[in-house]
């Protein structure tokens, strides 16, 4: 039997993807890791489960649920309202031509978050805002005697509903135009009514999808900073603002916590973006 | 039916949308009493702060696209050419910074990177600054790959490469003039898109204290009435104009593209 008179080479095809593994390894994985790790460890350099369970008071507590409730809040209606817009113009009997501008928009408009954010909403229903002062003046209606103030939770929604909604369009867009025509030929040919058609078709094929970008967007409004603070300053009592005043100032009094407070944002985004990959996967079996 | 819920969604979510744009817009051209003037933006203009940090998130930027370029134009191509088994692996990675959020990272850098640590990047100004800058190429690390990488997609990476190889190109020569031409609209979309996040960015320049455009707005929003207006008038503009560009160079490489 004849040897292969090939020389042994090295197998060096990986050096090609070292620049970028060692970037990533050392500004993004490896400081994650270290917060992650942080959050198990005692002051003393220990194993330990303490800093989770201090995460255990009122405050932190309060906190971590004011952000769920708004990131719950801001991506459903977010979800919806983009869902009927985008339905409208693709597959509704909204005006065709809205359809390339809106998607247009909506890749401004979802870029468009942080600081100019908040701004352009106080302009505009903030205390003194155009709106609010237009609505007392001219109709005499007080939206702050009605219980209504930007700089709340409520406010915190409406102003993120600016970039969820248009997130959801760009998004869910191309699973509305995958809804093949032939499927509703098929259901009106079988004697279905318009209604029954969404209900028992087209709907359980999208749901995958719009249940998984209901997922990235609540991901998407958990982790955001900037609005938040620019809104209503270091007052309110949200996840990644309490992280923020940690990070200025230990104001938990305890860097381990600060980093168990950073794991909890870690693990619920985390668990967000899962679902959505998940969910993804599963609506491409109808929608390529 | 059908036409009124179609058309209710669509103007209710239209009214949605104007509304804060007409509002900052209104807002900022109400600096003088009684009449439409553009003094608010006179004001944030001839701010030598405004002048100082919009220049230092410009640079940043730029610096931003260039790190990002050289990092993921030549991961992509190998990736695509000799180790596709890894494309997975990059695209999951590439994706994280979604998933993390950017407060947890930059949060990761201040303990890993501070003055008593092996590389004490937060000890000098240029080290912070470097930082800063590779926090936000991990930030345009997801937009930057996807469009690289939708854009090799599109042309055949193996044959033009030993085409080039058979000429006697070097791998620098192949990366430089041949795969970056062709997938340069694809890499001035993910341009763009950088320029649009890291002019506005707050948290981690806040967090790094730099003095970036994004903490100076948020330090006016919190003292000054109308100028914050003129600023979101003036961030809305850059963003619809980075989106413009991304949208023209995507026609543009369209059209000198053959047909096949």
């Amino acid at each position: 039997m004849a040897q292969p008179r090939a020389r042994i080479r090295l197998p060096l095809t990986w050096l090609g993807v070292v620049p970028f593994f060692v970037f990533v390894g050392l500004f993004l994985l490896l400081p994650t890791l270290y917060i992650v790790v942080g959050a198990f460890r005692s002051p003393e350099g220990g194993f330990t489960f303490g800093n989770i369970l201090a995460l255990n008071t009122p405050t932190i507590l309060s906190a971590y649920w004011v952000s769920i409730k708004i990131a719950f809040w801001s991506s459903l209606i977010g979800c919806a309202v983009g869902f009927a817009m985008a339905a409208a113009v693709t597959v509704g009997a909204g005006p065709r031509w809205v359809k390339n501008p809106l998607l247009t928009f909506s890749g401004v408009a979802s870029n468009f978050a942080g600081v100019p954010l908040a701004f352009a909403f106080i302009a505009t229903i903030g205390p003194a805002g155009i709106i609010t002062l237009y609505l007392r003046h001219e109709f005499g209606i007080n939206l702050r005697l009605m219980g209504f103030n930007l700089l709340s939770t409520l406010g915190l929604v409406i102003t993120y509903l600016f970039f969820q909604i248009p997130l959801m369009i760009l998004i869910i867009t191309p699973a509305l135009e995958g809804l093949k025509r032939e499927w509703k030929e098929a259901a009106s040919i079988l004697g279905a009514t318009s209604f029954q058609y969404w209900r028992m078709v087209a709907f359980p094929i999208l749901f995958p999808s719009i249940l998984g970008t209901m997922a990235l967007l609540f991901a998407n409004a958990f982790g955001a900073v900037a609005t938040a603070i620019a809104l209503t300053g270091p007052s309110l009592n949200i996840a990644p603002i309490l992280l923020y005043a940690q990070i200025r100032g230990d104001v938990l009094g305890s860097p381990n916590l600060g980093y168990a407070l950073a794991f909890g944002m870690i693990v619920i985004t985390g668990l967000a973006n899962a679902l959505y990959i998940v969910l993804r996967a599963r609506s491409e079996r109808w929608l390529k | 039916m059908t036409r009124l819920w179609s058309w209710g969604a669509l103007l209710i979510g239209i009214a949605f949308f104007l509304m804060p744009l007409y509002g900052m817009t209104e807002f900022s051209l109400k600096m003088r009493r009684g009449e439409y003037s553009f003094d608010a933006y006179a004001t944030v203009l001839a701010d030598p702060r405004f002048q100082a940090t919009f220049g230092y998130s410009v640079l940043m930027a730029v610096l931003t696209i260039l790190c990002g370029v050289l990092l993921v134009v030549p991961t992509a191509f190998w990736v695509r050419l000799k180790l596709p088994g890894l494309r997975p692996w990059v695209e999951f990675i590439t994706l994280l910074p979604l998933v993390i959020p950017s407060i947890v990272v930059v949060f990761g850098y201040i303990r890993l990177y501070n003055t008593s640590s092996w590389l004490p990047l937060t000890g000098s100004v240029t080290g912070t600054n470097i930082l800063l800058m590779f926090g936000y190429t991990v930030l345009a690390l997801p937009y930057m790959y996807r469009a690289v990488d939708t854009g090799l997609r599109t042309i055949d990476v193996a044959t033009l490469t030993e085409a080039a190889q058979s000429l006697g190109a070097g791998w620098v020569t192949i990366l430089a003039r041949v795969i970056l031409p062709n997938v340069l609209g694809a890499v001035l979309s993910g341009a763009f898109l950088t320029f649009a996040i890291v002019i506005g960015e707050f948290t981690m320049a806040a967090l790094l204290d730099r003095p970036a455009f994004g903490p100076y707005m948020q330090l006016l929003g919190a003292n000054r009435a109308y100028e914050p207006a003129a600023l979101a008038v003036i961030a809305f503009a850059i963003t619809w104009a980075c989106m413009g560009l991304i949208q023209l160079v995507t026609r543009f490489s369209k059209h000198n593209r053959v047909a096949r």
